[in-house]
């Protein structure tokens, strides 16, 4: 009874605390009852969540990628740079920063699977090689609609319209990037528990040996999450570069710390013990209700990386010390 | 030489020990009595409780039955360092383990005084080559400040052996245990440890020899006692120039095991064969092998750890490339896996040596582990998985192997060893492969499971496939197989219908030495 109980409480506990947070604060504060202010917050995640279930990609190959903040940033700047120095229009835009998202996967994996550097040194490795060469096209710059350029001249383009409704854009009350965020996570999370390209690549995380020895193309898969890691980073990045509006070369800094803590969040989530995208939608969530939540009531900005912290803590502490009571508890009454 | 001193007080002694994991009881009632000056050849079959007394009398398993004396007096041996305390020293089987690579030869050597906190809290090099090298004489040794200053994971595996032991002795034990300690050494480096195992013998020190290898235990030991599920069967000082091996051997493998031999029947393949091999060197310096593996029969290839069995495996299942010309066919065709994926698709599967770090997913179904292999083959549109096709799987190998656990959807890490087994087996039944090889499929599997699993690969190899069973157990490959091929670092010893050869053609085959017969 106990151990049900026990399970439980793994598995629905931080769902709990979410509802539970959600009622305070629509309780205590008008403002969060508001169905706008509830679309504006869940807008707000979908960036985090996105680059969250990128870093939830590498995970379940057993990896980790450390350069989704920087992966980001660069598609902020290369959207911008595109629109505004390259004159093109937002699609134009939107295909560069995709295809630089893979490339910087790609890279990500040519480091690991190839060079077999560690994937935390190598991603580490890829974000300051990523970060740097995004100061070194923009100059070191913020780049705007209209600028002026090193030779005195305008720059020639602009942040078009359609670019932007990436970020202002509605679909009936919905707002876009939140569309996409719940899009992008239903597609991952089918892939990943309905298709076998997503058992391949749990597969290859849970014991790549065995994964190598039943057929499975193990290098493939790793360069898959790869990849697909920096092109969901891209897409992170491109809802941040609508909300800025121009390409501001801080965008993305912050979006690591906060990516990782999603998927990690993600896996002690639900109970499942394993990267999936419902727990790292559910963990970004989470955290734009605390953030948001605290904000209406007055704590200041520079606490939320405390509280964040602090919801990591526990759901590492579910994740790894209580499960793994958990699994001995169910082993022992099996026996009995 | 000296004969075994019976009448001094033992060393240390063990009285009515037991040990059990969890419900399996791996060592019953053990009473032992190990005396200074005498070396002690400890023998018994894979799974009769060797490794478990060792760890018993290595303070690793310090929770047991029964009493443990030091010097006639009581003590809990309930730590590594505790029985380091008491004088009761162990080398283990994996020399590798006892040395910290990263650290230097002579760090290495003052370990003890490292981890024991007696270290000073400044150490000059100078100072710790000064004081290693009295660790280094008590084997004698005199190695160079070079060496001294290189790093430990250098070494060569016979020279990190001496640097363990030396370490080791250097505490003054009063019982040395040696768990396989040749199975790395070349023939040179094992004549020297046995010439320095007799020195220290005739200096006082009780010794335990666990072996494979009956002509070492014959050359070195004063006194034989033979394992077998978990109890002592035989106990035998040296009373002639040779041991009674034909006694040892009943007393290991046990009469009824031999009785079943005879009555089982031998099937012969149609003798075309299934894969070749050719001119394929299975170990860096042996040479290169010539092997035939025919359709319709279980071949067993027995061997010694490191006669080259998983490396024969792993190369027929495109785990690892071809070594030098050499070259493979199957089915009469060239055959050149690049990978497991390649060998899987032309109809080669393999059954991996380590169970849990080879060929088990963790924290996955039993359902989920059997349909690894078949993704494709069980995904309709776009690789959407069947679900319904994935428990087919997964019931038609509990059917089929009698696989004893609460279902399909049971984590696979809930099952016993031998259920789990039956699942990495299983999950290749479905496939209707040419060619399973199995490598070291017994280890820690129970008798009942053992015989499923290998009524199933028989069942398999006799309907037109073939089947290569890697093992170290005589009596596992004369059990489960239709051929043998010994094989003794990286050489075919031996290749044979098993109703052609004896029991003891196998066994002299397997040992490389044909002398220790007796």
């Amino acid at each position: 009874m106990r151990d049900r109980l026990f399970a439980v409480v793994v598995r629905w506990g931080f769902v709990a605390v979410t509802v539970l947070l959600v009622v305070y604060f629509a309780a205590t504060e008008p403002n969060f009852r508001d169905a706008d202010s509830i679309f504006s917050m869940l807008k707000y995640a979908a960036p985090t969540g996105i680059a969250g279930l990128g870093v939830m990609m590498a995970m379940t190959i057993g990896g980790i990628d450390l350069s989704v903040g920087a992966a980001a940033g660069f598609a902020v700047s290369m959207a911008a740079w595109t629109m505004v120095v390259g004159n093109q229009v937002g699609g134009v835009a939107v295909g560069v920063v995709l295809l630089g998202g893979a490339l910087i996967g790609a890279l990500n994996a040519l480091l690991v699977v190839v060079a077999r550097i560690p994937d935390l040194l190598a991603t580490l490795t890829t974000m300051f090689v990523i970060m740097g060469l995004k100061l070194i096209i923009v100059d070191g710059r913020s780049i705007s609609s209209r600028m002026t350029l090193d030779d005195g001249t305008t720059a020639p383009g602009r942040f078009t319209e359609g670019f932007l409704w990436l970020d202002r854009g509605e679909i009936g009350p919905v707002p876009v990037p939140l569309i996409l965020f719940v899009l992008l996570t239903i597609i991952l999370w089918f892939v990943l528990e309905h298709t076998r390209y997503g058992r391949a690549l749990y597969a290859v995380g849970a014991n790549p040996d065995a994964a190598r020895l039943v057929g499975i193309r193990v290098q493939l898969y790793r360069t898959l999450a790869y990849v697909s890691c920096g092109v969901l980073a891209s897409v992170a990045g491109l809802l941040l570069a609508a909300r800025i509006g121009q390409g501001d070369v801080s965008a993305g800094n912050s979006l690591l710390l906060d990516a990782v803590a999603v998927a990690l969040v993600g896996v002690s989530v639900l109970g499942i013990g394993r990267p999936n995208a419902w727990g790292t939608a559910l963990g970004a969530v989470l955290i734009a209700v605390m953030v948001s939540g605290f904000t209406m009531k007055g704590l200041p900005y520079y606490t939320q990386d405390f509280g964040k912290g602090m919801v990591l803590l526990v759901a590492l502490l579910l994740s790894f010390t209580l499960s793994r009571r958990r699994t001995v508890v169910t082993a022992g009454s099996l026996k009995a | 030489m000296t004969t075994a001193r019976t009448e001094t007080a033992a060393v240390v002694e063990l009285a009515g020990v037991g040990a059990a994991y969890g419900p399996t009881t791996v060592l019953r009632d053990v009473d032992l009595a190990l005396h200074g000056g005498q070396i002690t050849g400890l023998l018994g079959a894979n799974g009769a409780g060797k490794s478990t007394l060792i760890k018993v009398l290595s303070g690793l398993k310090p929770e047991h039955p029964g009493a443990v004396r030091v010097d006639g007096a009581d003590v809990a041996l309930s730590s590594p360092v505790q029985a380091g305390r008491l004088g009761v020293a162990t080398v283990h089987q994996n020399v590798a383990d006892g040395v910290v690579p990263g650290l230097s030869v002579a760090e290495n050597l003052l370990l003890d005084e490292l981890a024991g906190g007696a270290a000073r809290r400044v150490v000059t090099r100078g100072d710790t080559l000064r004081r290693a090298r009295p660790v280094l004489a008590t084997l004698g040794l005199d190695w160079s400040d070079a060496v001294l200053r290189a790093d430990a994971g250098d070494l060569a595996i016979s020279d990190a052996q001496l640097l363990v032991l030396a370490r080791v002795l250097h505490r003054r034990p009063r019982l040395l245990i040696l768990d396989e300690p040749t199975s790395t050494l070349t023939a040179r480096e094992a004549s020297r440890l046995f010439d320095l195992l007799r020195t220290l013998r005739d200096d006082g020190l009780a010794i335990v020899y666990v072996s494979h290898r009956f002509g070492e235990v014959e050359s070195l030991a004063d006194r034989v006692v033979v394992l077998r599920d978990g109890t002592v069967k035989l106990d035998v000082t040296r009373d002639a120039p040779t041991f009674d091996w034909a006694a040892i051997l009943r007393a290991m493998l046990g009469r009824e095991i031999e009785l079943d031999l005879a009555r089982r029947a031998v099937r012969r393949g149609d003798g075309t064969p299934a894969a070749t091999v050719r001119g394929v060197a299975l170990l860096p310096d042996a040479p290169p092998v010539d092997l035939d593996v025919r359709r319709g029969e279980v071949l067993a290839v027995l061997g010694l750890i490191g006669a080259g069995k998983t490396e024969l495996a792993e190369t027929l299942a495109g785990a690892r490339p071809v070594a030098g010309d050499g070259t493979l066919t199957l089915a009469g065709r060239p055959y050149a896996p690049r990978d497991p994926a390649a060998a899987i698709a032309a109809g080669v599967v393999l059954v991996p040596e380590d169970r849990r770090a080879q060929g088990l997913f963790p924290g996955w179904t039993l359902a989920r582990n059997v349909s690894a292999p078949f993704l494709a083959e069980l995904s309709r549109w776009a690789g959407v998985l069947s679900r319904r096709a994935e428990a087919g799987r997964a019931a038609q190998v509990i059917a089929a192997l009698d696989v004893r656990g609460p279902g399909p959807h049971a984590l696979v890490d809930e099952l016993s060893g031998g259920n789990q087994q039956k699942v990495v087996v299983g999950r290749w039944l479905g496939a209707a492969p040419a060619l399973i090889v199995l490598d070291e499929p017994f280890r820690g599997v129970d008798l009942g499971a053992r015989r499923d699993i290998a009524a199933a690969v028989g069942e398999l190899a006799h309907g037109g496939a073939a089947a290569v069973v890697c093992t170290s157990d005589v009596d596992e490959a004369l059990e489960v197989a239709d051929r043998v091929v010994v094989l003794v670092e990286g050489r075919v010893s031996l290749d044979a219908y098993i109703d052609e050869v004896s029991h003891d053609d196998v066994v002299a085959a397997f040992l490389g030495q044909p002398g220790a017969q007796g």
